[in-house]
């Protein structure tokens, strides 16, 4: 007789069946593809803003008009090259061709007129710098980025504050919705929690069986949405291959995978602690 | 400490409704069996929710076990309602459980580990006719059955105080014979008992003092 009784582990208040819809998983799992974007944006957009700010991407644009022109013993171009260094690169005559082609059209060589000397020179500028091309090859002219990087850096910022305020607006619907499912489950269950109640449950013991429960089905949503992010994910990290660092990862960089992983156990705490706290507040009716 | 149940000008009222029970005063030791008798809307149900801790008084004061209810805080409560079994007119079961985890429940609630609660279970459902039906739902039981279930249920704790609602409403008559002996027995051995029921034949076959309820007001009588 006793070995087909029910298994050890108890539903006393039946909420396998009370509880045992797809609409939680599958919102909550919405949540959590939600998630995985904004959060995924978000740090993309802190290392953008990182890079950004921290001069990793910061280059000084310098340019030499009639560079063949002499300046002492050597041409302008020359003498500019000398008070740059070694760091600078001057861009060759395809490249200035590529960047004025949008103004100057194809025959950007055979113009009547010289074209200036650009050399790039890594990092923010050195130190009197402007005085000394002055010097050396008068009319220089030193563009910095570092206004537009500032700007974009503060873009960045702003979006990474978003990606934390779409979480923080996605984890309160996700815990609106466990609210919600759990109240159904306890409107479900009333009379099976009353009969506990009184045969001397505590609350403790009736929050914990909907919050058991409720996390499950929240934890188990919530890795499905996160499967469903990572394709996507990986998608958009090939289209914006271009603004990510030199050296990235072919897939996701680390922390994305951290996030993703954490998805999973954040929604099941979410649902186990809104479950507790929706169920005690029901409770706490009752004598 | 001895005394059980302590009625002390205790009233009870359901929202800003009348009273439905007026100025109660009781003493019934441990081991004391009544019979509360009274006519429909008397306040038998009332006072029974009253003694297991499913409302609260709302005058006067109420102590149960040794603990004044009117002053214990909700968190007290639930191990004092382990000690209290009670049996209910609609039986009260869960409806997703066999008849085995329905007595099983306050073993359960209990924490007693599943490998002692079984022997238990099994023979409190023996006891009351039912070992063949363990598996059944309540929904597979006839309403008798179900009520076995759930004086199974209320004693399998041996509470210090049983609380029955017309316990014997579905039974016939040698199984209610049966259940008095039960019911006898547990009195024996100290638990303090309450019995609701119109059977006035029933009262009359197992003479113990009553109860009575009119308009809300108790009297004790003589056996």
């Amino acid at each position: 007789m006793v070995a087909t009784l029910r298994p050890r582990r108890a539903d006393d208040l039946g909420l396998r069946r009370a509880l045992s819809g797809f609409m939680l998983p599958v919102l909550v799992g919405a949540m959590a593809l939600l998630a995985a974007l904004a959060g995924t944006g978000g740090l993309e957009a802190a290392g953008m803003a990182a890079r950004w700010r921290t001069g990793g991407t910061r280059i000084v644009t310098v340019q030499v008009p009639d560079p063949a022109a002499p300046a002492g013993a050597v041409t302008r171009a020359d003498s500019v090259a000398s008070v740059l260094g070694p760091a600078a690169r001057r861009l060759a005559e395809a490249e200035l061709s590529d960047v004025l082609r949008p103004w100057l059209g194809d025959d950007s060589a055979r113009l009547p007129m010289a074209l200036p000397a650009v050399f790039t020179l890594p990092g923010d500028p050195p130190p009197g710098l402007d005085r000394r091309l002055d010097q050396a090859a008068p009319g220089t002219l030193v563009m910095q980025g570092v206004v537009w990087q500032a700007r974009l850096g503060e873009l960045a910022a702003s979006l990474q504050d978003c990606a934390g305020a779409v979480l923080l607006v996605v984890a309160c619907v996700a815990a609106s919705i466990v609210a919600l499912a759990t109240g159904a489950g306890l409107s479900a269950r009333r009379d099976a929690v009353e009969i506990v109640h009184g045969l001397g449950a505590t609350d403790g013991m009736i929050a914990a069986r909907f919050a058991g429960r409720i996390a499950v089905l929240a934890a188990g949503g919530a890795v499905a949405g996160t499967l469903l992010a990572i394709p996507v994910l990986i998608g958009l990290a090939r289209l914006t291959v271009s603004f990510a660092p030199p050296a990235a990862p072919m897939l996701l960089p680390a922390g994305t995978w951290w996030l993703l992983a954490g998805l999973p156990p954040a929604a099941g705490l979410i649902g186990w602690l809104t479950a507790q706290a929706t169920v005690r507040r029901w409770l706490a009716r009752l004598p | 400490m001895d005394d059980v149940i302590r009625l002390d000008g205790t009233g009870l009222h359901y929202g800003h409704g009348l009273p439905v029970l007026q100025d109660l005063n009781l003493v019934l030791p441990r081991g004391a069996f009544r019979w509360l008798v009274g006519p429909s809307g008397a306040g038998k149900t009332s006072l029974l929710r009253l003694l297991t801790l499913a409302v609260r008084p709302s005058a006067g004061r109420l102590s149960l076990l040794g603990v004044a209810i009117e002053r214990a805080p909700r968190a007290a409560l639930p191990a004092l309602r382990r000690q209290i079994g009670a049996v209910y007119q609609d039986f009260r079961l869960l409806p997703h459980l066999s008849a085995f985890d329905n007595v099983a429940l306050p073993l359960r609630l209990a924490g007693r580990p599943e490998g002692q609660l079984r022997a238990d279970v099994g023979e409190m459902l023996r006891w009351v006719g039912l070992s063949g039906r363990a598996d059944a739902l309540p929904a597979e039981l006839s309403g008798g059955e179900q009520q076995r279930v759930a004086i199974a249920r209320a004693v399998i704790v041996r509470p210090a105080l049983l609380l029955a609602d017309e316990p014997t409403g579905n039974l016939d008559g040698a199984q209610a014979d049966r259940l008095m002996q039960l019911l006898s027995e547990l009195n024996r051995l100290g638990t303090t008992i309450i019995v609701a029921t119109h059977n006035v034949g029933l009262v009359a076959r197992h003479p113990a003092r009553t109860l009575s309820l009119h308009d809300g007001r108790l009297m004790e009588g003589a056996a």
